[in-house]
């Protein structure tokens, strides 16, 4: 029998696609004008893009020919002043980098030629009718995101409130029956165990369950259990930013906690400082009421209330209060004496 | 039981004091609680109840401890408490 909740679309897993010509192709729908070539061999190692005007005209000197090369109007009119035999020169010079693909915008007409070189050296010529500044932001946006740095980390991923919440820990402390908790109360599982982290932008890390683990949690005693066969389509997400890290300890009378709340750490992950808090685990303590304060509290403070601030400024208004009142009495005393 | 008078001291680092004085008091068994002069009774191992002794300072409070290490545990508050 075949289970259908095995099953995930697969356009849905944008996070698992691999960097070659072939993805960015069929993602921004170019044309392959050299269908001899294919394109899902072909891997893609930068996600800049180059315009290879003064490759044109000869100048091949620091060539950016690891990256994807844009045909734009102005090549496209520089060209025509070129002989045919010159151009074709260009272009196999060009080629014998062997440039990940030459893409072709505003629909420009490319000369037999030029394909001829490209298919030489085995590099795939490519077309779209769209305007080439907007092909050079989409492709560097696609590739950034194909291309992002990834790491994989030990702990539980689940989206509280909207904020992707990473619980980590020892083995043993109790991780999984916390995001399982979590999810009982409605929150949504993203991985069990392993996350897959992808650094998508500068400050921004997107987390993934590995695609075999993925819907499973292990509990120990009972097993593994399926979360979308036990709660459904609600209890699951497919990728979610991480937000902040919850690190669960053992309690250790020696150490001396933040009871304020006020101490802020943070962890780097791919060189992005996640917020981090550790939460001291006993047994039978509800963690799931304590990582959702966690959760809701953090939420407040990106959202501009710092609760612990606030009650420290609450504090130091009644000693300065205190304080004015010990100053004027003092004066007055002084006063009543003299 | 054990328990002694003091006077709490206001300071411009009352907060943390009264904050370290709660690190103090966890590490010894015994309950301990600290009585204002109106006579409210604070479990000294309570943040939110230690804070509210800001509003206390100057005054007499009574510190009580009752338990295994109640003696050490006195001694190590009214100690912090004096300094």
């Amino acid at each position: 029998m075949k289970s259908i909740i095995n099953e995930y679309p697969q356009n849905y897993d944008a996070f698992r696609l691999s960097s070659t010509v072939g993805t960015l192709a069929k993602r921004m729908d170019f044309t392959n004008l050299t269908p001899e070539i294919d394109l899902d061999r072909i891997q893609v190692t930068e996600y800049g893009v180059a315009r290879p005007s003064l490759q044109l005209t000869g100048f091949f000197n620091f060539f950016a020919f690891k990256r994807v090369q844009i045909v734009g109007l102005v090549e496209q009119e520089y060209m025509k002043t070129l002989d045919d035999e010159v151009l074709a020169e260009r272009f196999a010079h060009i080629a014998s980098f062997h440039v990940p693909c030459i893409i072709f915008a505003r629909n420009l007409q490319v000369k037999d030629s030029i394909l001829d070189v490209c298919k030489r050296y085995g590099v795939p010529a490519l077309k779209t009718d769209k305007e080439t500044d907007e092909v050079e932001a989409e492709v560097i946006r696609f590739l950034r995101f194909l291309l992002a740095p990834r790491q994989t980390v030990h702990g539980e991923l689940i989206d509280v409130f909207g904020l992707g919440v990473l619980i980590q820990g020892d083995s043993g402390i109790g991780k999984s029956e916390a995001a399982l908790s979590l999810i009982n109360r409605g929150h949504r599982l993203i991985s069990d165990d392993l996350v897959e982290i992808r650094k998508v932008s500068e400050e921004s890390l997107v987390g993934l369950a590995p695609e075999l683990t993925r819907d499973f949690i292990e509990l120990r005693g009972v097993g593994v259990v399926n979360i979308r066969a036990m709660y459904g389509y609600a209890a699951v997400k497919e990728f979610q930013t991480i937000d902040m890290i919850i690190n669960l300890e053992e309690i250790n009378r020696d150490k001396s906690a933040d009871r304020f709340g006020l101490d802020h750490q943070y962890e780097n992950i791919l060189g992005v400082q996640i917020d981090k808090i550790n939460i001291p685990v006993r047994p039978g303590r509800n963690m799931a009421v304590i990582l959702e304060s966690a959760a809701l509290n953090f939420r407040a403070r990106i959202m501009g209330y710092d609760a612990p601030a606030d009650f420290m400024n609450r504090l130091s208004r009644c000693r300065e209060d205190i304080l004015d009142k010990q100053k004027s009495d003092l004066i007055k005393d002084l006063s009543e004496n003299l | 039981m054990v328990s002694s008078e003091v006077v709490i001291r206001i300071s411009q680092d009352i907060e943390r004091r009264l904050a370290s004085l709660i690190q103090v008091a966890s590490e010894y068994r015994s309950r301990i609680y600290i009585t204002t002069a109106d006579n409210k009774k604070i479990n000294a191992k309570s943040l939110m109840g230690m804070m509210n002794l800001i509003s206390s300072t100057g005054d007499t409070i009574t510190v009580s401890a009752e338990g295994s290490d109640e003696k050490e545990a006195l001694e190590a508050i009214l100690k912090y408490l004096k300094r």
